[in-house]
């Protein structure tokens, strides 16, 4: 079950796999905290207990992370675009799970399933956060993002049916870009043996064991970046200061790169981090040593307090850290369709286990 | 002759400053009274001691009066927050703040139908009659203070102005405080910021009288300025509708006051104290700001307020018998009794310091027996501690200027690692003088359509207005300067459509006097 507390592990466990994007989940916690306080208690059930033939979709939140923060999103649109989903497919859906455990949309099906009374999967379709539609597990084995239903809070709603899931991804953005840059999404219908098969397994739990272990960190006055590392077989790639960032704007998207300069042990080095909403790959020295589909994040150096692309401005004292993607994402179709070649960078992934410090 | 009066009111010190262009001519401190206005009393009649109070021309006054009202839940008043967007929100005003300032503030939350989208377009309609309706439940209730916000009003201001116009016919003895001219992008954040502000203008009256009161009691006929969070100061007028601005301003004060005692634009300041040391950096004579939402007694508000590493150590820290461990527990304000060389029993850091060679405090001779092998060992530990905050503030690896001042600035002096900071004269009223130098300030902060022009453009007309603004707050148009400039894209709009700019621009005053008479 997830109560109010777990919920507060979440939040800051899905910043986290974020990995430099997602959005800012805590407008997410406000509405899953209301929903449970209006509901009780929400189930996460595993993925192994949900019958073959059930049905399954995920719900997600579509905007940019700097409107979401001014035109809050409401419950009600999260209640209403599966009833919606519902009347377009004429099925009726017994779970919601998350399409993204990292950053706000780890939160977002918890409010869905505390209106209607739905438990949650406890897994996702990345294992992290990535900045579009169709970089899901589900796309890997032929998934389809539609049919899927966008709502927004003028009561406009679309329906869609869609030749691919690109396609599905460039209208969804138009719509949303209309609905004035904030809606509520339920996507990827699924069975409970797709689910099974597609998924990033325990995805939420994950984020609940991450915040965790940064929360109980912080209470015994140990370093939470140390407790991330050692709890989830990650690695600390660099300490550095943020000396520069540069960013810009291209299809929607957060680009740019921040440049930092080393601090304790890695003082004299430097690293240069390549966002696009996500942090995509770390070059040390001008030498590659971390890519996507790995999770490559910054948390603040002391406090453990993770730092979306967004954020990151000149003086933030970082611990830049990488985790291992899920296997899905390992393999060589997962990096094809997600690896440093798909954001534009010429360079082979590489699995952060082959770091050296 | 002109003088400035700087008049810095900390939790446990009142300090007060004299000064004669940048010449401290006068100095003390002393203990802060539960009225605070007494405390200032006492500090003002000490330093004006032979001076002509009619030589004052104007008195910069920082002050906890207002970050302690909210702290404690005390003297606040009931606040009706109304915010414009799509009817019904799930996420209401003040929905995450703690239950005993919610207990204190709430006097109701009222949601009508307005706001823009991000680009400045209407969300919906400004609901006339909701808002009519919901001024009338508000006159029943009896709440006099209203805090406004709108969906992207920081955008576009007109709903939030219209509804401004609505709500005072209909209630013309409230006193309404618009979101727009508090906060930042974050409607909740804003809001916070707005409803406390709206919470604290009964208070503000009452200390803006008792203020312009003692300096009347004193002679002083000068104009009286408050310092505010980011290092600028406002006007008493100003300070009775915008409290809010006012509550951060002490370790900004001893960060300014840093700066003009040495001279130094670009450094690290240390600032000691009896129970803590604060560490922040100063880049062109202004603090670095906080770049993370800050909690606020535990409202979550987005503030421009210092970036300041906090390390347990200060003149009260206690140090074990063998000098192997320095803290974090400190004696505090009982340092007076527990001290050693205040004839107690308790080793604490001014002990080991006194004894390694700083200017002497107390009774010097309690501490000349120590093992100088304890002493060396607490004050290499101290330096140790001192030094690496120091590194993380910095900005680069580059040889950074190190400041230290504060009531225990000199407890540093033989503190290994440290031989290079300056510790200026009057270090330990820094903060007095950093209030007595507040600057005059403009800022900017909204979101931009990009429609039709570019970000050089947005960012060139933003430096222009805020320029304007430091202006018409009474800098000196010669020397307004740029402190801050930034511009951060939103992201999943279709490309470029809008970006998010924050530009501050600052300058010393031209005077002080024009612009508390409004000139």
């Amino acid at each position: 079950m997830i109560d109010e507390e777990s919920l507060g592990d979440i939040t800051l466990g899905s910043t986290v796999l974020g990995a430099g994007g997602g959005g800012d989940p805590y407008v997410g916690m406000l509405l899953a905290r209301e929903a449970i306080r209006k509901n009780g208690p929400i189930a996460l059930v595993d993925v192994e207990e949900v019958p073959d033939d059930a049905n399954v979709v995920f719900i997600a939140g579509t905007g940019a992370p700097g409107v979401l923060i001014e035109k809050l999103p409401r419950a009600a649109e999260y209640e209403r675009v599966l009833l919606e989903l519902e009347r377009f497919t004429g099925k009726k859906f017994d779970y919601v799970c998350s399409g993204e455990a990292g950053g706000l949309n780890g939160i977002t099906p918890f409010i869905t399933a505390g209106a209607l009374g739905l438990p949650v999967i406890d897994a996702d379709g990345m294992g992290r956060a990535f900045p579009a539609l169709d970089l899901v597990t589900p796309t890997l084995y032929g998934g389809s993002t539609t049919p899927m239903v966008l709502t927004d809070e003028h009561d406009n709603t679309m329906y869609l049916e869609a030749e691919s899931n690109l396609w599905a991804e460039d209208y969804a953005r138009a719509a949303t870009a209309a609905s004035g840059a904030c809606a509520a999404m339920a996507i990827y219908p699924m069975t409970g043996a797709q689910a099974k098969a597609w998924l990033v397994r325990g995805a939420l739990s994950l984020a609940v064991e991450i915040g965790r272990s940064i929360r109980r960190a912080r209470e015994a006055q140990v370093s939470p970046v140390q407790a991330v590392v050692d709890g989830q077989r990650g690695v600390l790639l660099f300490a550095g200061k943020v000396e520069e960032v540069d960013r810009r704007n291209e299809g929607g998207w957060t680009m740019g790169t921040a440049q930092l300069s080393g601090l304790d042990e890695d003082a004299g080095r430097s690293l240069v981090l390549n966002f696009q909403n996500e942090n995509l790959a770390a070059i040390r020295d001008g030498q590659v040593i971390a890519t996507t589909p790995d999770l490559i994040m910054c948390l603040e150096l002391d406090s453990g307090e993770p730092i979306p692309s967004e954020e990151i401005r000149f003086g933030y004292r970082v611990a830049v850290i990488g985790l291992p993607a899920d296997a899905h994402w390992r393999t060589p179709d997962g990096i094809a369709l997600a690896g440093p070649r798909r954001f534009g960078y010429d360079m082979e992934f590489t699995p952060i286990e082959e770091f050296v410090r | 002759m002109s003088l400035r009066i700087g008049i810095d009111v900390g939790g446990t010190n009142t300090d007060a400053a004299v000064l004669k262009g940048t010449e401290v001519i006068a100095a003390t401190k002393v203990i802060t009274s539960d009225d605070v206005t007494t405390g200032i009393l006492t500090a003002l009649t000490e330093v004006l001691e032979g001076l002509e109070p009619s030589d004052v021309d104007s008195v910069f006054i920082g002050t906890t009066h207002f970050i302690n009202a909210i702290a404690q839940a005390k003297n606040l008043d009931k606040v009706a927050a109304v915010r414009l967007a799509t009817p019904p929100q799930t996420l209401l005003p003040m929905i995450d703040w703690p239950e005993k300032l919610l207990a204190a503030v709430n006097g109701g939350v009222y949601i009508c139908a307005g706001g823009s989208q991000y680009d400045g377009r209407p969300l919906n309609p400004v609901d006339e009659d909701a808002l009519r309706a919901a001024a009338r439940e508000i006159k029943a209730s009896g709440v006099r203070r209203i805090a406004l916000s709108a969906v992207f009003s920081v955008v576009n201001d007109e709903p939030e102005k219209l509804a401004e116009r609505i709500l005072q016919e209909e209630l013309p003895e409230a006193t309404i405080t618009r979101s727009t001219l508090v906060g930042r992008t974050g409607i909740l954040e804003r809001e916070n910021a707005t409803i406390l502000n709206a919470a604290l203008l009964t208070l503000a009256d009452r200390v803006v009288e008792a203020l312009e009161d003692v300096i009347a009691r004193v002679g002083i006929t000068a104009p009286i300025l408050l310092s505010q969070n980011d290092g600028t100061v406002m006007t008493l007028e100003t300070a009775r509708l915008f409290p809010i601005f006012t509550i951060a301003s002490g370790p900004t004060n001893s960060m300014r006051g840093a700066a003009l005692l040495t001279g130094i634009r670009d450094g690290v300041v240390v600032d000691v104290g009896g129970t803590t040391t604060d560490v922040g950096m100063l880049r062109h004579g202004f603090p670095r700001e906080a770049t993370v939402a800050m909690s606020l007694a535990g409202v979550r508000s987005n503030f421009s307020i210092p970036d300041v590493l906090s390390l347990a150590l200060g003149g009260g820290t206690i140090i074990g018998d063998d000098g192997e461990s320095v803290g974090p527990e400190s004696v505090g304000h009982r340092i007076v009794r527990e001290a050693r060389v205040f004839g107690g029993e308790t080793l604490t850091f001014t002990d080991v310091a006194v004894a390694g060679g700083a200017e002497p405090i107390g009774n010097a001779s309690a501490v000349s027996g120590l093992d100088q092998a304890v002493v060396d060992r607490a004050l290499a530990i101290a330096g140790d501690r001192v030094l690496q905050a120091v590194d993380k503030a910095k900005l680069t690896g580059a040889d950074t200027p190190i400041i230290v001042v504060g009531g225990g600035a000199s407890l540093l002096a033989p503190v290994p690692g440290l031989d290079h900071a300056v510790i200026p004269a009057n270090a330990g009223v820094a903060n007095a003088v950093g209030a007595a130098f507040a600057e005059a300030g403009g800022e900017v902060d909204r979101v931009f359509a990009l429609e039709g022009t570019t970000r050089a453009e947005i960012l060139k007309e933003a430096r222009e207005e805020a320029t304007a603004r430091a202006i018409e707050a009474g800098a000196d148009p010669e020397q307004v300067r740029i402190i801050t400039s930034e511009d951060i894209p939103l992201t999943h709009l279709p490309s470029g459509a809008a970006v998010h700019v924050r530009v501050k621009a600052v300058g010393p005053f031209l005077s002080p006097v024009l612009v508390a008479e409004g000139e």
